[in-house]
């Protein structure tokens, strides 16, 4: 009889939670967005008028979550390298779509009171630099830009993903980091130092719906509004360069 | 005397309870790459980011062993409203979500921070994103453990024999020494043991507020997080080393400072 009692206890909180799930979802969209789309996708989404979830992170942690079976509909990542794994691991429909193209720039607090002008002023003494792990995509185009100038910088910490960089400038325990360009625009808090041309790194940012989406139709509905002109748009107020 | 028996509901919830540590285990131990475990162990990132695990969270331990038992008699001592205060406040880092207690450590020993404003500017000390922080995020997180189960020992200790001490002539210190402390020793220990543990397995706060670089502030949860993308195969390894070791130290201790109980 207890026993009864116990598992049905157990079942009804299951249940509970099953429906509290279920009132939540009338066609709400999954997206596994890279940490950097942060602000920009919120953005989208309500113009898209589009009742989307994000789940944001560094996108080698949400390459890890899709191909350890994790449930969505769409994935934006910060390159086409992660992209690629997850299309390996037969996760991806169709065909992803470069839909915004990223550069890389020096974040450094309001003013800029440590005067850092370059790559090549990152490696002075004293300095407290700043980046992503060389497994954030973020981090690899850091490293890459640092090797196009012939800069050997010793950073204080290799963070997981490129918000963290930002917020570690913007709470001023770092005097410098190298995040994007749309990070240093959609943040009140730090200045961008521009990185030229020669020595920046141009990032490709690929979209695609997967293949056990959810919500098909709302899926492409959104990729779509991400290519299309006023999606387009948005990104490009964020800092983006258009695809 | 037969041992009384726990009665079968029980028994069926204690077996789910147990279901649900057992079941992630069990996953980590199919997918084990085994014959790459003792490459893993010999990997010198492996053992720079174990080193600095076993000691970021025994000097944490320490500290909490220092700081940690007088709180918890302080806390034993006092009573009502203030007693209430102070145990909410023991007890926050318990509740605070781990990265939520990384941004309170930043915005007090900071560069910007209350404490770490002038440390900086007095003295060029800055905390973050050194091994100190490491140690510093694990002590702040763990130590509630540890706080608990000394003042669930000391309200679970006969005063008499304080009393009798302190009749017999003994001093408040003396007392303390050498007769709270002995018969603390259990709570002490499995409140030490708790501590450690959860300072072992230390994430949110640490990569928060310490950073994330080899040899300085990665200790081993931070390394498999950074593998499990690169080299999952090596993240499992090198989780398994990280619950290989803590499950040796803690039947090891257990069954030598208490005589298995």
């Amino acid at each position: 009889m207890i026993k009864t009692v116990g598992v049905l206890i157990a079942l009804v909180a299951l249940a509970s939670c099953q429906t509290y799930v279920d009132t939540t979802s009338p066609p709400t969209l999954t997206v596994f967005a890279a940490a950097s789309l942060q602000p920009t996708f919120d953005r989208i989404a309500g113009q898209a008028h589009v009742d989307a979830r994000f789940n944001y992170a560094g996108t080698q942690t949400l390459t890890v979550q899709l191909t350890d079976g994790a449930q969505g509909d769409v994935f934006a990542s910060a390159d086409t390298t992660h992209m690629t794994t997850v299309q390996n691991a037969g996760l991806i429909a169709g065909t992803p779509q470069v839909f915004a193209h990223n550069r890389l720039e020096i974040a450094v607090a309001k003013g800029n009171p440590k005067v850092i002008h370059s790559l090549a002023d990152l490696a002075r003494n004293g300095l407290v630099v700043v980046l992503a792990d060389p497994s954030v995509p973020a981090g690899k185009y850091a490293q890459q830009a640092l090797a196009k100038a012939g800069v050997t910088v010793k950073p204080a910490s290799l963070e997981l993903q490129v918000t963290a960089v930002l917020n570690k400038v913007a709470l001023g325990e770092a005097d410098a980091g190298i995040v994007y360009v749309s990070d240093v625009s959609t943040s009140a808090k730090v200045d961008g130092i521009a990185i030229p041309d020669n020595q920046n790194v141009v990032a490709d940012y690929p979209i695609a719906a997967l293949k056990n989406a959810q919500h098909k139709g709302t899926a492409d509905a959104f990729i779509r509004f991400v290519l299309s002109p006023d999606g387009q748009s948005i990104l490009k107020a964020a800092g983006f360069e258009p695809a | 005397m037969s041992q009384a028996r726990v009665p079968a509901p029980l028994m069926a919830l204690a077996g789910l309870g147990l279901l649900l540590f057992l079941l992630p285990l069990a996953g980590l131990v199919v997918r084990a790459p085994w014959g790459q475990v003792g490459q893993e162990l010999l990997a010198p990132e492996t053992a720079t980011a174990l080193g600095l695990s076993i000691f970021c969270s025994v000097t944490a331990t320490a500290i909490a062993l220092v700081l940690g038992i007088p709180l918890a008699l302080v806390l034993s001592r006092t009573t009502g409203t203030l007693r209430s205060v102070l145990r909410a406040l023991t007890t926050l880092p318990m509740v605070l979500p781990p990265v939520v207690g990384g941004v309170a450590l930043l915005l007090a020993f900071g560069r910007r921070g209350l404490v770490g404003a002038p440390l900086y500017q007095l003295f060029g000390v800055q905390i973050p994103f050194t091994t100190t922080a490491a140690v510093i995020a694990e002590t702040f997180v763990a130590m509630p453990f540890l706080v608990i189960a000394v003042e669930g020992g000391l309200r679970a200790l006969d005063q008499r024999y304080e009393e009798t001490a302190r009749a017999l002539g003994a001093s408040s210190w003396k007392v303390f020494a050498r007769v709270t402390l002995p018969l603390l020793r259990p709570a002490i220990f499995s409140g030490a043991v708790l501590c450690w543990a959860r300072a072992l397995g230390e994430f949110g706060a640490t990569i928060t507020f310490a950073g994330n670089l080899p040899g300085r502030t990665q200790t081993v949860p931070l390394a498999v997080y950074i593998a499990l993308e690169s080299k999952p195969e090596g993240a499992i390894a090198l989780s398994l080393v990280l619950l290989a070791v803590s499950l040796a130290i803690l039947i090891g201790l257990r069954d030598r400072w208490l005589g298995a109980p």
